[in-house]
């Protein structure tokens, strides 16, 4: 079973991991970075508190982050339907991957930003500075090493989610995992791609790490 | 004299879950352009409120704060913000960028004006040139000292060329030597380029060492204000007593007797009016309390003498001392 059309299966699916992973938290930061910043903007101390807004945002993301991720697979999959056309494969398991990984991201980035000095906030604020200025050069910019280690973090568990959209034939590792392991008890295979995904795993965590070292100037 | 400051009846009540604080109670105070003002007091007096409501971080629950006669209250927050490029802050725990490097700290208020990259690069130079940092240019916050964190703060709030410089307990988190060198760099800015500094502090010394108008909070309220020299020489409040005295905790013996304090005047510490004293009224006093400061370019002494039970051997000691024309007070009770 070992011939070069298994390998080139593994090659092929390996990268369709990645794709799936690396579109999924590219999507999921563009609505889970504003959202993190909406939340901390809007909270009681922050720089327009707005009780409302702060409400609204914290109970969806709090709902959508308390659905199993299994579940949520199933239950959108009319919207993958309506977006991406098909309700299988790796694209649409894009959507419910984006939808599931933006409140967690969301989250991640407001624990960032709220680690971001108050003195330093306050000093921008002295000196003139309005909202954008300052989220964009003191929230994010002081934040920066804090924000890569949770997109690392993130990175690791949307690799995770993806490998459970083999259930729902998504493609990828997991995919692969399921059907030779689970379903045709070819367990070496699925050892084979268990190995694979703790190894991007650790690719990714490893070149986060370095990247957040070399960006943080706090200590040297 | 202009001013360039004026704080009228400014109040500020922080409303909690259940309960309500009033940090300021009224506070009037007008503050002169180009003065050296100290606003001191017991930390919780309500100090760092006030300096606050001077660029409005804080916003006054009542009363107006008038910036060469612009009422910031008045203010949309554009003008606002335009005010507040006027009106530069250093602080307690500097505040700086951590991630960026001494010079791009430097260039941050000039970006938020809106000044070009290259103009901001030359004039965060010539800045750091001033506080004397060039060569930290390149450096990043966390390899600097607190005194030369301060002078990169400082640096950076002279950016904008402001008009006032409010420093918030900015000699707080400074060893003694790096206190004097800031205070000094603080007073050579104030003549150098005439603007106007409102400094926020707990220590008396710092009042002493450089400014010319002090204002004593207490509890939230303004409880005296004046000239260093006035005040220093003849505190009538309690508050006011307690800072001039400040750091003499140690004396519990001298409850009960007879205290006074004098104040030495120009050239009469010159003469050893004390041993003089006490050699023509063969009685011993006892000193509790004697040092010496520069204020405002003349010598003023202070001392806190314990006298003897003998009422008459205090009295006539009392009229020696005023006959030499030193101020002397008599201190109820001293330790407190």
């Amino acid at each position: 079973m070992w011939n070069s059309e298994t390998i080139l299966m593994l090659a092929e699916n390996t990268g369709i991991t990645l794709y799936m992973t690396l579109l999924s938290t590219l999507m999921a930061y563009v609505l889970g970075l504003p959202l993190g910043i909406a939340l901390v903007v809007t909270a009681k101390d922050g720089l327009r508190p707005n009780a409302v807004v702060y409400k609204t945002l914290d109970v969806i993301v709090n709902i959508i982050r308390s659905v199993p991720f299994l579940i949520l697979l199933i239950l959108v999959i009319p919207l993958t339907r309506l977006i991406v056309g098909r309700s299988y494969g790796a694209a649409a398991t894009v959507v419910p991957l984006v939808i599931a990984a933006a409140p967690f991201i969301a989250r991640l980035v407001e624990s960032s930003l709220l680690e971001v000095d108050k003195g330093v906030i306050e000093a921008a604020q002295s000196m003139g500075a309005g909202l954008g200025t300052i989220i964009v050069k003191v929230l994010l910019a002081e934040a920066r090493t804090s924000l890569i280690v949770g997109a690392t973090i993130a990175l690791g568990t949307i690799l995770g989610y993806s490998a459970m959209a083999g259930v729902v034939g998504g493609g990828g590792l997991g995919d692969i995992a399921i059907r030779y392991g689970y379903y045709r008890y070819e367990s070496d295979i699925m050892w084979v791609t268990v190995i694979l995904l703790v190894l991007l795993v650790q690719i990714l965590q490893v070149i986060g790490t370095r990247i957040s070292r070399k960006l943080d100037k706090r200590s040297r | 004299m202009e001013t360039m400051i004026q704080i009228k009846e400014v109040t500020k009540t922080f409303i909690g879950r259940d309960n309500k604080v009033e940090a300021l109670k009224g506070i009037s105070l007008d503050i002169e352009k180009g003065s050296i003002c100290g606003i001191i007091g017991m930390s919780g007096a309500g100090k760092s409120t006030l300096v606050r409501c001077l660029n409005y971080l804080e916003k006054p629950t009542s009363g107006t704060v008038l910036i060469e006669g612009r009422d910031l209250g008045g203010m949309n927050d554009a003008q606002l913000r335009r005010t507040r490029t006027e009106i530069a802050m250093i602080f307690q725990h500097f505040n700086l960028l951590m991630q960026r490097n001494v010079l791009d700290n430097v260039c941050f208020p000039l970006e938020i004006v809106g000044k070009k990259r290259k103009e901001a690069k030359k004039r965060a130079a010539e800045l750091l040139e001033i506080v004397g940092l060039s060569e930290k240019a390149k450096a990043y916050p966390s390899q600097l000292s607190g005194g030369q964190k301060q002078r990169v703060a400082i640096a950076r709030a002279l950016a904008n060329n402001p008009k006032i410089l409010l420093c918030d307990e900015a000699t707080s988190a400074l060893d003694p030597t790096t206190t004097k060198s800031i205070l000094a760099l603080l007073k050579e800015i104030n003549q150098k380029f005439g603007i106007t500094i409102v400094i926020i502090t707990h220590e008396m010394s710092v009042v002493q060492e450089i400014c010319s108008q002090v204002a004593i909070i207490d509890e939230g309220s303004l409880v005296e204000s004046g000239s260093v020299e006035e005040v220093f020489s003849r505190p009538k409040t309690k508050a006011a007593q307690k800072l001039v005295f400040q750091g003499e905790r140690s004396v519990s013996l001298m409850h009960g007797k007879r205290c006074v304090r004098i104040v030495f005047q120009d050239n009469s510490s010159f003469e050893p009016v004390i041993a003089n004293m006490v050699l023509e009224c063969r009685t011993p006093v006892n000193i509790l309390l004697a040092d010496t400061k520069d204020i405002g370019g003349t010598a003023r002494g202070q001392m806190v003498l314990q006298f003897p039970e003998d009422s008459a051997a205090a009295e006539k000691m009392i009229r020696y001392l005023k006959d030499r024309n030193l101020t002397v007070e008599e201190l109820a009770d001293y330790v407190e």
